[in-house]
């Protein structure tokens, strides 16, 4: 029996504004606890809050990327329940008017094709605080420097059939957060996290199975296990003539398996209610018209312009725009060296290794786009081959100097002087005459033979078309 | 002295302007005076002895370097929901007696600003939770006009201060009524402005969509002083609305020629005490004499305005009362033995019963499956309430009638173990107002058996100039709000 997963993702994106959601303190990560808590974040009595104009721009500014409608009034609600890192007792949400309404977001898979998930909503919110166990024996610390930071939960369609759409999905709002600037995106440090609804169905059935809910998942690679071994425990589950029960799940990487956290029957009733102390924010045109000038240039518009400005492939144009700065370094390439496929592979394939052995971000790249492009165009002239320009780029990743300075220091130029290869050509042919014989019989493999000679004799240095050429007629003649 | 205590903030900012006294000497005079008399009313529970000389002292010094604001120097008295920094702010209750607030609210900073003298901080409902005061931690506040009965709330320690000449005006807050009929009780003026028009900030929540800060003074002229100094935007209140403040004093001149008054018959029918309806007639009669007139108009739905608000004002205090969880600051209960004995001990020890019941009442409403029957349409009425406020508007300037259905009641006779819908009766002419957002003003148009009765005047959105006028135009033609209770007239015998 075949089955299907059906999987709606939603996404706490924390925005990168420098104040809270509601009151002056600074977001910043990491800092001593409670020094970022103001009188509203401490829930002091009579303390009221005011909303973050450029956290609601940053929200627009992403409705706007994912073509959703913008709410024009959004509604804030309190959302009601007791937790120690809840301070004032509810959490500010907003249920029935997100300021993102109805938008999608189209992903790549790996064979190539493209699918559009649906996104239901984004709404904005407020970070609880937290609680820490561990330093105190008998008592439980707050710190409240996170609660109130904001966030933008974007809650997807079920749209998403497997764990690798669910992580080209999440990837691809990665790489649309950064490019928007909203967010740092860095899961590790909580800016973005997931909790994933999982269901199974019998493949060709249309109504949905019961889902469960896994909360907190920290990065790419554990929604995929997590959603994979999910799905496979519900299967196993249904197939041993079991039901699956709504619920939120924890995943618990170490022993790669999911949890029951709470059962729905005794779920919180939340309460919400309109948050009388926040007007309705009304956006106006001219609002929305002044964020869409800020928007960038988008990873799926940039995509297009690079297969027809530069006629990439689809792929490498999809690789090279998913990351802004990495569609960055290759336009400057581009534009410095006046070959784009050329650029395109130097920056996909050697650079990129090269960054991914460091561990390092393109923006710190050892070689800059200009060097790069400085060792393209003595590819382009014939300097030195694409063979040597490899030895040339490492010595450049090691801090050599730029291409030419190592192509004159190490003597790799190519060389293209035709007399002196000719005079190589004769000599190996003098000393090769068997060899002479059986391509003059017809059998042309032996050509390779020949090239392989002159390489050897020239160090690889000699001018590979030229040597083609060169044999050809000779061999001929 | 004692002469000076009788005074209001007008006539004294001009005796402290003339150098008639000095505002260290009449702050100290009510000091003593609250001494005496406090124990008796109750009406303050924490006097600021030491801070209200300091800041007198620095007003006489202002006024000596002529850097003096008009009304500085004038000593006064802050509800107990104001946030003081460094001074305990209870709200009445016990769940925040021992609560230092760290900041001074909007209303209190801008009094200071304005050199006004804090004497101290007076008794309330619990959370602003009641109509009598007796729902108070501190115990409750006595009438001065009769110390059986009741002063009236919530604001009843701020009206009782004011009526007993414990100082010569208070700040209070109105959420259903809580200016206006302790106002109507204690022969006081008492305005609740606009929603908006003063900030929030600072001042502790009960229902968020209502409550509204005001004034209780002995006259129409003092209440827009006042106002004026607490009125304004403030950026740190998203409600409060940003729009210039009119000049109010400067706005009390006009006549009341040709000002057309609306008469609620739903105001004047099955329940009102016919002693106080005749009053109330009176006082009409009075604003014909000034060339007003009257029509009758009709709030169609004002007999569901005590439902509605009794479900969204408790809908809303449930949510604004769940940070008092005893995990951060307020009561906290001994020895909790883990997080859901912390909460639960905490909170039934430290709310009274009223509060309780409110959370109660506002949790259900708001609870999957009773949402819509109540809040939703709690907020129906809510909006049906404020078009028959419109429609009245379309035809006449402001709206009158009674502020209470009758005088100050005794204490005990509607709290302790009685029904609490006849409490919540109370406020069954000033609920509608709140509920609609609109400035509504209570004046002593005369007394019944000895003890005042109220005149309240509704008005349009931001119309706080028009009432006070109206209000101000009655009391040059009338000696009502000069009435004072017997235990000010006892006091009066030292001079």
């Amino acid at each position: 029996m075949a089955w299907e997963t059906v999987i709606g993702l939603e996404v706490h994106v924390q925005l990168s504004t420098r104040s809270k959601l509601f009151s002056g303190s600074s977001t910043t990560f990491g800092a001593e606890p409670n020094t970022q808590a103001s009188l509203y974040d401490l829930a002091l009595p009579g303390t009221l809050p005011v909303l973050n104009g450029e956290a609601l721009r940053m929200a627009v500014k992403f409705g706007l990327a994912i073509g959703a409608e913008i709410g024009k009034t959004s509604i804030f609600d309190r959302k009601n329940y007791f937790y120690p890192d809840l301070p004032k007792g509810y959490q500010t949400s907003q249920l029935n008017h997100p300021t993102v309404g109805r938008g999608s977001l189209t992903i790549t898979l790996e064979d190539g094709s493209t699918k559009t998930i649906g996104i239901t909503r984004a709404h904005m919110e407020e970070d609880a605080g937290k609680s820490l166990h561990e330093a105190f024996p008998n008592d439980t610390g707050i710190d409240l420097n996170r609660a109130g930071t904001p966030l933008l939960e974007i809650v997807s369609e079920p749209e998403i059939r497997s764990a690798r759409e669910a992580v080209a999905y999440l990837k691809k709002l990665h790489s649309l957060i950064l490019y928007l600037g909203i967010s740092d995106g860095d899961m590790s440090q909580g800016s973005m996290r997931c909790d994933a609804n999982v269901s199974v169905r019998r493949l060709g059935e249309t109504a949905f199975g019961t889902r469960a809910e896994i909360k907190n998942i920290n990065s790419f690679r554990f929604v995929e296990k997590a959603i994979l071994v999910e799905a496979q425990r519900q299967i196993d589950l249904i197939e041993d003539g079991g039901k699956v029960v709504q619920e939120t799940r924890l995943y618990d990487a170490e022993k790669n398996q999911t949890r029951s956290m709470r059962s729905k029957e005794v779920a919180n009733d939340y309460r919400y209610f309109p948050e009388p102390d926040l007007l309705p924010v009304v956006i106006d045109e001219a609002f929305i018209a002044s964020v869409r000038d800020t928007l960038p240039e988008l990873p799926d518009v940039k995509s297009q312009r690079f297969q027809q400005q530069y006629g990439l492939s689809h792929y490498d144009a999809q690789v090279l725009a998913a990351d802004r700065d990495t569609a960055r370094f290759f336009e400057a390439v581009a534009a410095a060296s006046g070959d784009a496929k050329l650029s395109a592979n130097w920056v996909m394939v050697d650079l990129q290794a090269v960054l991914n052995r460091q561990e390092l971000a393109i923006a710190q790249s050892p070689v800059a786009a200009a060097d790069l492009a400085g060792l393209i165009n003595r590819i382009k002239d014939g300097t030195v081959s694409s063979k040597i320009a490899k030895t040339v780029f490492e010595a450049m990743v090691a801090g050599e100097g730029s291409a030419d300075s190592i192509i004159e220091s190490r003597g790799l130029r190519q060389v293209s002087d035709s007399g002196a290869i000719e005079s190589m050509i004769d000599a190996i042919l003098v000393a090769n005459p068997r060899q002479v014989e059986q391509y003059r019989s017809g059998q042309e493999k032996v050509f390779t033979f020949f090239v392989g000679q002159v390489m050897k004799e020239s160090k690889g240095k000699a001018n590979p078309a030229q040597v083609n050429e060169l044999l050809t007629k000779k061999l001929k003649g | 002295m004692a002469d000076l205590l009788d005074q209001g903030i007008a006539s004294l900012a001009k005796s402290l302007a003339r150098k008639e006294f000095s505002s260290v000497e009449l702050t100290g005079a009510y000091l003593s005076r609250i001494a005496a008399h406090n124990p008796a009313l109750n009406a303050y529970v924490t006097v600021t002895a030491e801070q209200a000389l300091a800041q007198a002292a620095a007003a006489d010094t202002a006024r000596t370097k002529g850097t003096a604001g008009p009304w500085a120097g004038v000593p006064f008295a802050h509800k107990d929901i104001f946030c003081t920094h460094g001074v305990r702010t209870a709200c009445g209750s016990r769940m925040l007696d021992n609560f230092i607030a760290p900041y001074d609210a909007t209303v209190v900073e801008r009094m200071r600003d304005a050199g006004l003298v804090m004497l101290g901080k007076t008794n309330m409902d619990e959370f602003a939770m009641g109509s009598s005061n007796e729902t108070s931690w501190y115990g409750p506040v006595k009438n001065p006009w009769n110390t059986d009965l009741v002063p009236g709330g919530s604001s009843g320690g701020s009206a009782a201060a004011v009526a007993a000449h414990l100082c010569p005006a208070a700040t209070a807050t109105d959420t259903g009524g809580s200016i206006r009929q302790p106002a109507s009780f204690c022969g006081l003026t008492g305005i609740k402005p606009t929603y908006g028009r003063v900030s929030r900030w600072g001042m502790i929540a009960f229902a968020s969509s209502l409550d509204q800060a005001g004034v209780l003074t002995r006259s129409a002229e003092d209440a827009a002083i006042l106002l004026q100094t607490m009125a304004g935007f403030d950026p740190r209140d998203s409600t409060s609305v940003d729009m210039p403040v009119p000049d109010y004093l400067a706005g009390l001149g006009q006549s009341l020629r040709g000002l057309r008054i609306g008469i609620p018959k739903q105001h004047f029918a099955q329940g009102l005490n016919p002693e106080v309806e005749q009053l109330i007639r009176s006082a009409l009669a009075e604003f014909e004499r000034q060339g007003a007139t009257l029509k009758e108009v009709s709030l169609d739905n004002s007999h569901l305005s005590v439902a509605a608000y009794y479900v969204i004002a408790p809908a809303e205090a449930s949510a604004n009362l769940s940070r008092y969880d005893g995990v951060r600051y307020g009561y906290r209960c001994d020895k909790p033995v883990d997080l859901e004995d912390l909460y639960k001990r905490s909170r039934a020890e430290g709310f009274g019963a009223e509060v309780k019941r409110r959370i109660m009442v506002g949790t259900y409403a708001l609870s999957a499956g009773f949402y819509d029957a109540y809040y939703i349409k709690a907020q129906k009425i809510r909006r049906l309430i404020k078009n028959d406020f419109d429609r009245a508007f379309a035809e006449v300037d402001v709206i009158m009638g009674p502020t209470s259905p009758h005088t100050a009641f005794p204490l005990g006779s509607k709290s302790k173990d009685k029904d609490p819908v006849a409490m919540y009766l109370e406020d069954i002419y000033t609920i509608a107002v709140n509920l609609a957002g609109l400035p509504g003003l209570s004046i002593p148009a005369g007394l019944l058996n000895g003890l005042p009765i109220g005149l309240q005047i509704v008005g349009p959105n931001f119309s706080e100039d028009r009432l006070l006028n109206v209000a101000h135009q009655f009391q040059l033609a009338t000696d009502w709000h000069t009435r004072t209770p017997g235990v000010a007239a006892a006091s009066r015998g030292d001079r």
